[in-house]
């Protein structure tokens, strides 16, 4: 296979240049259907190389014992499934995922890694008989998953493969609540809907989100964490008598836990 | 002991690789792919994810796996929805199994931000990461 | 070009690979060639505004081979890796972000149809691409084992993601003015006169421009929000430990990305291929009056966008060496205090511009007269057209191939 590939890159250099030898060479390779490269499909090739690398580097981010490391395969991993997306056909979502996912949500993880990748923390490792279980249960897993997939005809025949322009909007009328996609073939008329309360309960829920986790990496500075302090920046502005009750009480109580955590260290 | 529980998994791991000799009994250069193809990445991602999990002490490597679980899930919906992996005319699940998958990456950030938010406390509480160590509430 | 080659009784598999083997040989050129000028433009920048003069000797008057020069220099030079760097990552970094780089050039239009690959979520795909770029800035940081580089790795990963912010609110105003996000029908919708150029659709436009000229400052990592690279802080911040090629990489990528920037803004902005004046129109070419006029209304398009592009990129640098360096939380400060806010209410304002005033500040003399549209809104019962141009552009070739929509491939006129 390889040494075919070869041979076929010389004489696809020599299309290039020879221009007057182009048709010759072309009737004579085009004549050689038996060859499997002849009727080679690039949507199946990009689609091989995509799933490989997703595959491999999800593999890789399981194996590997640094965690860097292990974000570094979760990006390509992901970066690779973004290709599997456009090949289907879903360019929206292959750009999202590419955006939010691996150029957010992912730095956003890396910043994390970095920001607790001390020297001892970078690589914890589990043990051989963690690693043992895991194989057995990931084994178990897979093949319950993979003879499930293969137990439907219908998933198994190939597609149709050829991919026509998609378009954007139907996906942005139907987030707003308009349907104006083609229905599939065997769906009844009225049953398909809008997903506009949907995306107004993930935007509210992404808002609730980001000032919870601005709030949570707010109050990470202090070395021992005083609930009282939590408790009293979320309370409303009280008398002055009131706070300087509660205030010693908390304290203490702080000071207990510190020390209790110290111990536990 | 060891062995009673590995030659089960043995054997399916073996029936695995026999269900997915007809795969590559035709040529995959030339064949176009179909469902199942992207169900086999969706299944070793999700089955990535899924050991991640169970096996980093690393509260981040618990997140990636949590990351490569969704993203499974996300590529069978893609190719569920996608009318060009399957037979001409066959019903799929069309614009809605994309919808789906755009929340599942929505939340999925979101669901990142937050996790990250309470690692870092612990980090900071804690000094580690471990996620064996955070035994605090243990009787 | 991929209908010719099949005309010459190639098989669909071979022209496919030529055409698309040709489009990323020309992206590469166009990168790498743009950085050799750059670097040698920047030095000459750099030197009139402090008032000297610049490499004035290598390959004559101007001193224009300077930057060959410092390409063999590079070339030439020892490949250090500093010990406790983690080999396989620092190896792997400059790569990591010439390739994203690149990769975002491939749906960048350069002239009408002149594209790599055609996306229907042009804008959406470079923005997302671009942001990529940062990984191989946090890897370089990370495994150089270095304190100064890990500091520079973390500034550029917050300064990033916080900048994509605001930026993805610039991007979205000349989508939502186009009604859609492939880029070659929002450069389309600017033909004619200068003013039916997004820039002067409505003050809002205006405004969000500049916002969008910061924001892409700030997310190529250019001064003065080079905070990655703070070399009065950081000895160099991210790349201090490399060396020879692997940093002239780095300085490819960062080269690609400016001008990668200032297309965009070209094409999002500035008119895309369209010149202030529509030359090609007043001599009577245009797209439907042949072969050749087509492809001299594409080569003028062609001339015009990378005239535009270069103009942003020199922008840059006058930036960079007139402004001093922002501290990190002033960085900070200006995204999400200012831009943010600002692009927020510029993007409401332009949504309501639109709403009620539609047609643009100016009136568009020479707007072409049939728009292009979506499908969708053509349709009867709101369901899609049958003949909507999406389908009109992947009929082109009939070769029974899956990628029917790769390459430079040449437009059927309409």
């Amino acid at each position: 296979m390889t040494g075919m590939l070869d041979m076929d890159f010389i004489d696809f250099m020599d299309f290039s240049t020879l221009t007057h030898v182009v048709p010759p060479l072309a009737t004579t390779l085009a004549a050689l259907p038996a060859l499997p490269i002849a009727g080679i499909n690039w949507h199946s090739v990009l689609f091989l190389l995509f799933a490989g690398l997703a595959c491999g580097f999800a593999i890789g981010v399981v194996a590997a014992d640094n965690v860097v490391r292990m974000a570094l395969y979760l990006v390509f991993s992901l970066g690779a499934t973004a290709g599997l997306f456009f090949l289907a056909g879903a360019e929206f979502l292959g750009a999202m995922q590419l955006m939010i996912y691996v150029g957010g949500t992912l730095v956003l993880l890396v910043f994390g890694v970095m920001l607790t990748a001390q020297a001892p923390l970078v690589s914890i490792k589990p043990s051989s008989s963690d690693r043992t279980l895991t194989a057995v249960a990931g084994a178990s897993l897979l093949s319950l998953l993979l003879t499930a997939a293969f137990s439907v005809d219908a998933w198994r025949g190939p597609g149709v493969g050829v991919v026509p322009a998609p378009s954007a909007t139907p996906l942005g009328m139907a987030l707003v609540g308009v349907r104006v996609d083609e229905p599939p073939a065997g769906t009844p008329v009225g049953g398909r809907v809008g997903y506009m309360l949907p995306f107004e309960i993930v935007s509210v829920h992404l808002l609730v989100v980001l000032v919870g986790a601005a709030y949570l990496a707010r109050a990470k500075r202090r070395r021992t964490p005083r609930p009282i302090d939590a408790l009293a920046s979320a309370m409303p502005v009280e008398p002055v008598s009131t706070a300087a009750t509660v205030a010693p009480t908390g304290r203490s109580a702080g000071g207990a836990r510190s020390a209790l955590v110290g111990g536990g260290r | 002991m060891m062995g009673l529980v590995l030659a089960p998994a043995m054997v399916a791991s073996l029936a695995t690789c026999l269900a997915t000799v007809p795969l590559f009994a035709v040529n995959p250069f030339t064949e176009p792919v179909g469902v199942v193809h992207y169900l086999f990445v969706g299944a070793v991602l999700f089955t990535a994810g899924i050991a991640c999990m169970t096996l980093k002490r690393n509260a981040l490597g618990i997140l990636m796996g949590i990351e490569l679980v969704l993203n499974g899930a996300n590529i069978n919906f893609v190719a569920f929805a996608s009318p060009y992996l399957r037979a001409e005319g066959a019903p799929t699940l069309g614009l809605d199994g994309q919808v789906v998958a755009l929340f599942v990456i929505l939340l999925a950030a979101a669901e990142a931000a937050v996790a990250l938010a309470i690692t870092l406390n612990f980090y900071n509480n804690h000094a580690t990461v471990d996620v064996d160590r955070a035994d605090d509430l243990k009787g | 070009m991929v209908e010719f080659l099949i005309g010459l009784g190639l098989p669909g598999w071979v022209a496919w690979s030529i055409a698309a083997l040709v489009a990323a040989v020309l992206l590469l050129n166009v990168i790498a060639g743009g950085a050799l000028v750059f670097i040698w433009a920047e030095r000459k920048i750099a030197a009139r505004i402090q008032d000297r003069l610049g490499p004035t000797r290598t390959g004559g008057r101007f001193g224009w081979l300077q930057s060959l020069a410092d390409g063999i220099k590079l070339l030439a030079k020892e490949d250090l890796m500093p010990e406790g760097a983690d080999g396989l990552l620092f190896r792997l970094a400059p790569y990591v972000s010439f390739c994203a780089s690149f990769c975002a050039f491939i749906a960048l239009p350069f002239a009408f149809d002149v594209v790599g690959q055609r996306l229907n979520v042009g804008v959406f795909f470079v923005v997302a691409v671009l942001g990529l770029e940062v990984f191989g800035v946090i890897l370089a940081g990370y495994a150089s084992a270095s304190k100064w580089s890990l500091f520079g790795a973390m500034r550029e990963a917050a300064q990033v993601v916080s900048y994509e912010v605001p930026l993805g609110m610039c991007v979205v105003v000349p989508v939502m003015l186009a009604g859609t996000m492939d880029l070659v029908t929002i450069g389309e919708k600017q033909a004619g006169w200068m003013s039916s150029w997004f820039l002067f659709h409505d003050p809002f436009t205006f405004i969000i421009f500049w916002v969008y000229v910061t924001c892409a400052v700030a997310s190529v990592n250019r001064a003065p929000f080079d905070l990655a690279e703070a070399e009065s802080e950081l000895v160099a911040g991210f790349h201090t430990e490399y060396s020879g090629l692997r940093w002239s990489f780095f300085f490819m990528a960062e080269y690609g990305s400016m001008f990668l920037v200032s297309g965009l803004a070209a094409v999002l902005f500035l008119g895309g291929w369209n010149g202030p004046v529509p030359v090609a129109r007043l001599l009577g070419f245009s797209d439907g009056t042949g072969e050749s006029a087509a492809y001299v209304v594409r080569l003028l398009g062609l001339a015009n966008l990378m005239g535009k592009a270069t103009l942003g990129v020199l922008f840059m640098m006058w930036i960079r060496w007139t402004l001093p360096r922002l501290r990190i939380d002033q960085v900070m400060t200006t995204c999400l205090k200012y831009c943010t806010p600002i692009a927020a209410v510029m993007f409401a304002g332009a949504m309501f511009w639109q709403l009620f005033l539609p047609g643009g500040l100016f009136p568009g003399w020479g707007r072409p007269a049939g728009e292009i549209r979506e499908g969708w809104l053509e349709g009867p019962g709101g369901l899609p057209a049958a003949a909507s141009p999406a389908e009109d552009r992947s009929s082109t070739v009939t070769g029974g191939e899956p990628f029917e929509r790769t390459g430079l491939a040449t437009r059927s006129p309409r």
